[in-house]
């Protein structure tokens, strides 16, 4: 064992260190700078809407009972061809998810027959207090794709009878 | 009477002092480690090189309650730990903030049982509550700045 087989150690690891300290940074700068999630993440849910404009929900509660966290609320009422909101007989009068409560687990997802209930892919989630975690309809309803496609709307009478669209293949 | 109306507008100078206070409380806010379950592992993550939580000034976390001003509950709270997060609550110097990260902090998530307590605000007073099974990092850092944007509104007297 030499006298400067210290020294070479030394210089060995430091080389390492310098090699790390003109590496790129893996940091993301977040507020600025996102990661992309990835395709299957479950965030804040969303309610969707056909092309039509009406909405999918047909206030049937499944994914209210689905809830393992007893996050989801649903009051349903009837729909009236002068007033559509969704195809069939009834639509969601209200629909609050306490966002403190979810876990986001997707069960609802699974569980909705319209697939109008689907977890998008934010997750910027604080509150100041638990009151305003209660996310209403209007928070998590979709936009409309256009302006005369607002609900509640009048719409011919005999049209939207069925509140589970068809499937296209059964045999599936 | 203060400077202000003596010097009249001079920028940075005559900046109040709770805007430099608070700008100073929120560059430097040391947080106490107090994972409890799951979520401490989202809260080590946001605090590693990825999310990187010193860019905040969230330097190092404390393990002793007297050297830190934030108490980031990450994780369910048992009734039988529920009186040593008060004690060490306690512990810490004025001023002090609290985030509840997580579900089972914020309300006690899916854990609606005897044996856990349903939001450690009954506790202790919570500042910000963060929302998530358990929480992405991004998510964490996006309460943190919530928290900053509390903090950068105190008044040091109560408005009348």
């Amino acid at each position: 064992m030499g006298v400067f087989d210290p020294l070479l150690e030394l210089l060995r690891g430091l080389g390492t260190t310098f090699k790390m300290a003109l590496d790129k940074p893996v940091t993301y700068q977040y507020p600025e700078e996102k990661r992309p999630v990835r395709p299957r993440f479950r965030g804040r849910h969303v309610l969707k809407r056909y092309e039509n404009g009406l909405e999918k929900c047909i206030g049937c509660s499944l994914c209210a009972a689905a809830c393992p966290a007893d996050a989801i609320f649903v009051e349903a009422s009837e729909n009236t061809d002068e007033k559509r909101f969704s195809p069939g007989e009834r639509y969601a009068s209200t629909y609050e998810i306490n966002m403190l409560r979810c876990i986001y687990c997707g069960f609802c997802e699974d569980a909705c027959p319209t697939e109008a209930i689907v977890l998008g892919d934010n997750y910027e989630l604080s509150f100041y207090d638990r009151r305003s975690a209660i996310y209403t309809k209007e928070m998590l309803l979709e936009p409309v794709p256009s302006v005369e496609m607002t609900t509640p709307r009048k719409v011919e009478p005999g049209v939207f009878t069925r509140s589970v669209p068809e499937m296209k293949d059964p045999q599936d | 009477m203060g400077v202000e109306q003596k010097l009249g507008n001079m920028g940075i100078v005559t900046a109040k002092l709770e805007d430099a206070v608070n700008w100073a409380r929120t560059n430097a806010m040391w947080p106490m480690l107090f994972g409890l379950a799951c979520c401490a592992i989202e809260m080590m993550a946001a605090q590693a090189s990825h999310y990187d939580m010193s860019r905040f000034g969230m330097e190092l976390m404390r393990a002793s309650p007297r050297q830190s001003d934030l108490m980031i509950v990450a994780g369910r709270l048992s009734r039988k730990m529920a009186p040593v997060l008060r004690r060490l609550y306690d512990q810490m110097p004025e001023p002090k903030w609290v985030i509840a990260m997580g579900d089972c902090a914020s309300c006690g998530g899916v854990f609606n049982n005897y044996a856990l307590v349903q939001g450690v605000d009954e506790i202790v007073p919570v500042d910000v509550f963060v929302a998530g099974c358990p929480p992405r990092p991004e998510a964490l850092i996006h309460g943190i700045i919530t928290l900053y944007e509390k903090v950068k509104g105190e008044k040091f007297v109560a408005p009348t």
